[in-house]
């Protein structure tokens, strides 16, 4: 039985920023139903390969190929709507209610109104924040909303850079079991872009490690602790283990 | 005061519609333009600065620039462009209200979070959809403060139109200005200002309500508006009566006679509306257009001014030729001269036993001549020093006040004076006669425009004033509007003189 096309998958793919490479001919393949993280420190390249996945941004070389097919024939907007996209700063539209930014993919791809509640429900916010405007919200809420949005596009592809950054480390780790569990029950495809190594090892199956726009470390959670993925991976590994382990000390 | 603001109504509405469709016309140009200026900064940079550049152009220059401008596209398609009134106020009330709408729906744009504009592309949105869900609704409140400047700019330059033959608002004010009828000036100032603090305010409410993104205050505010709009749209909407235009140049006499054939017409059944303050050139440009029906010009003027003549003929001769000429021409009509003449002369005290510019001759070298401003170099001046071979002790230029008061101190002992100014009556100043004739003739003449000069009922209505307005007459009724106490409206002037002549 031939093998199912994987459902993201780079070949070779670069991108170049004034003449340095921020990715430089990266190829990784990602099968459906995983969950991965993409780990580094600010400008390893992470968040440029993850928004080369819905052509937010275009390659300089190589392939980016979505279920088999390389989506640089594919209509960008065709390929924005099927992905879910969660970022950092949320960017929900402020003119609009909480229900209008949650509805707004189906709206714009043409299906039937989404159901808001149940939506809501899935993020944990309540039914009656539908009617709310964003700038009444709490930032984990608007994170909340954000996701929610993201998912509003029935894509199966979910992408998230850094979407819980700006939050405080309580709301942090309960927004990340959600994203876990919304991923186990609507069986997505994620792919997490962070800087903490923690959430990766906790949230991911697969913890993909960059550095200078190259894949240095691509292993499972567990292999990254056993220290086999590599020098680079072992370094960012070594921190919360750290922690751990003097948290453990000063716990007796 | 209150009939002077009892003038304002039919004035208001022909000022807010030119406001507004200068207005509409902006944002029509400015909107789209600010949106290609905000995606390209280049390009944005040079149409900004253009927009400050038309800015710095004062709003009288710029109206004035636009008359030769439409006058010269207007020699390429036989005429058909009317330079005067309407089109040349709406282009450059235009072109005044866009820089403040350019520069708002840049700044509109630019303020939009990156974010926002982030999620926009990330959910999927095509160009066209995240600037009509996204760019236009966060940048509205921005643009609209823009939209609130212009129109309240707008608003207040309309007022120069009155200039170019367009009735707003700058009527009471430039006629209350040239006749000093302050309560004139403050009906036009606080017309033009309360209508600008409405449409702001209406407009401030719009801005409110896109700002807090509720619907009610904008419903309110543009339906207000709407209101206004309709109401200042209504006149043009009904059957349109027959309107007449009566024109006047810029000073006292003109304002009067205006008023007074008005009158006349009114009584025949016509509407009557005035275009006032009319600079000399223009006035009988505009009454061969047809945009004025008719006014009052003087021989000499369109003797030497339109018809380009430099000799002088007897009187009776120069109207004779002038009639000619209007028929093989331009079409309009010499009604007729009305009976006085308003020259350049000059003039003594009473008691000084000169009584003709013979008589002057043999004195000036002992005398001093007071002169207004422009008179020394003026052709007449020459014609006359020369005829009569005047030289005088002393020659000084005043302003007009200055210089009756420097006659009446004996600083001055001649003065050159308008021989229908009220002011030589009231000083009971004496008129030098000219025996040589070396003085071009200045008979007031009723002028009609092409349509009108087939008219015959409109004709008739006017033929009463032919030959009927002695000078001692028009100085009074210029006296009663141009002296300093107990001033009197050109209106009622108008009215007084009326009588005094049928009489």
């Amino acid at each position: 039985m031939a093998e199912a096309a994987p459902a993201l998958s780079y070949e070779a793919v670069s991108r170049l920023y004034g003449g340095a490479a921020a990715v430089d001919a990266v190829t990784l393949a990602i099968p459906a139903g995983q969950f991965v993280a993409l780990v580094g420190t600010s400008g390893s390249g992470k968040s440029t390969l993850l928004r080369m996945a819905n052509r937010l941004e275009a390659p300089d070389g190589g392939r980016v190929l979505r279920d088999g097919v390389d989506i640089a024939g594919r209509d960008p907007v065709e390929v924005r709507r099927a992905t879910g996209y969660s970022f950092q700063n949320v960017g929900l539209f402020p003119h609009m209610t909480v229900a209008e930014n949650i509805r707004l993919p189906a709206r714009l791809a043409g299906r039937p109104p989404l159901d808001v509640a149940a939506a809501l429900e899935r993020v944990g916010l309540p039914a009656d924040y539908a009617t709310r405007m964003p700038a009444q919200l709490s930032g984990g809420e608007q994170a909340r909303v954000g996701i929610a949005r993201a998912l509003g596009s029935e894509a199966k592809l979910l992408l998230m850079d850094e979407p819980f950054g700006a939050l405080d480390p309580v709301t942090r780790d309960r927004l990340g079991r959600t994203v876990r569990d919304l991923h186990d029950r609507l069986g997505l495809t994620t792919i997490l872009v962070t800087h903490d190594m923690a959430e990766a090892l906790l949230l991911a199956d697969r913890v993909v490690v960059m550095a200078g726009g190259r894949v240095v470390g691509d292993a499972s959670p567990r292999e990254m602790l056993a220290g086999e993925a590599g020098a680079e991976a072992a370094a960012l590994v070594a921190v919360p283990k750290e922690q751990a382990e003097r948290l453990r000390a000063i716990g007796g | 005061m209150i009939p002077a603001l009892a003038q304002l109504p039919p004035l208001i509405a022909s000022h807010l519609l030119l406001a507004s469709a200068a207005m509409g016309l902006a944002l029509l140009i400015g909107l789209p333009l600010g949106l290609l200026a905000a995606r390209r900064p280049r390009f944005g940079s040079v149409i900004l600065g253009a927009a400050s550049l038309a800015q710095t152009i004062p709003g009288l220059a710029l109206l004035a620039l636009f008359y030769p401008l439409l006058l010269w596209l207007s020699s390429f398609v036989g005429g058909a462009i009317p330079a005067l009134g309407f089109l040349p106020a709406l282009l450059a009330l235009t072109i005044y209200a866009l820089l403040p709408i350019l520069r708002n729906v840049v700044a509109g744009l630019g303020g939009i979070d990156p974010a926002v504009a982030q999620a926009a592309d990330g959910v999927g949105m095509t160009p066209g959809q995240k600037l009509r869900l996204v760019e236009i609704p966060l940048a509205a409140p921005v643009a609209m403060a823009g939209i609130r400047t212009a129109a309240v700019w707008t608003i207040g330059a309309a007022t120069l139109a009155t200039t170019i033959g367009y009735p707003s608002l700058g009527n009471p004010i430039f006629s209350g200005l040239q006749t000093e009828n302050w309560s004139l000036v403050l009906a036009g100032c606080l017309g033009a200002a309360g209508l600008a603090i409405a449409v702001d305010l209406l407009l401030a409410l719009v801005e409110r309500g896109l700002a807090k993104r509720r619907k009610l205050p904008i419903l309110i505010g543009a339906g207000l508006l709407a209101i206004g709009l309709a109401a200042a749209f209504a006149p043009l909407l009904a059957p349109r009566q027959q309107t007449v235009v009566v024109g006047a140049k810029n000073f006292s006499e003109q304002f009067i006679l205006a008023r007074l054939i008005g009158a006349r017409l009114g009584a025949a059944g016509y509407r009557v509306s005035y275009r006032e303050g009319l600079g000399s050139a223009v006035a009988y440009r505009a009454l061969a257009a047809g945009d004025v029906d008719v006014y009052v010009d003087y021989a000499g003027t369109l003797w030497t001014g339109a018809m380009g003549r430099t000799d002088v003929v007897p009187r009776a001769e120069m109207l004779a030729e002038m009639a000619k000429w209007m028929a093989a021409g331009p079409k309009t009509a010499l009604v007729g001269p009305l009976g006085f003449e308003n020259a350049y002369a000059l003039a003594t005290r009473p008691g000084a036993g000169i009584a003709s510019l013979a008589d002057l001759a043999a004195r000036a070298p002992t005398l001093a001549l007071g002169a207004d401003l422009e008179f020394l170099d003026r052709p007449e001046w020459a014609a006359i020093r020369q005829a009569y071979g005047l030289r005088f002790r002393d020659q000084r230029a005043y302003n007009p006040t200055f210089m009756y008061r420097a006659l009446a101190s004996g600083q001055a002992d001649v003065i050159s004076a308008f021989s229908s100014d009220g002011r030589i009556a009231a000083d009971h100043l004496v008129v030098l006669s000219d025996p040589k004739q070396a003085m071009p003739r200045y008979d007031a003449v009723l002028l009609a425009s092409p349509r009108r000069a087939r008219d015959a009922r409109f004709l008739a209505a006017l033929r009463p004033l032919i030959g009927a307005i002695p000078v001692e007459a028009m100085r009074e009724a210029n006296y009663q509007v141009d002296r300093d106490a107990g001033k009197q409206t050109p209106d009622a002037a108008a009215t007084w003189l009326g009588r005094a002549i049928t009489k």
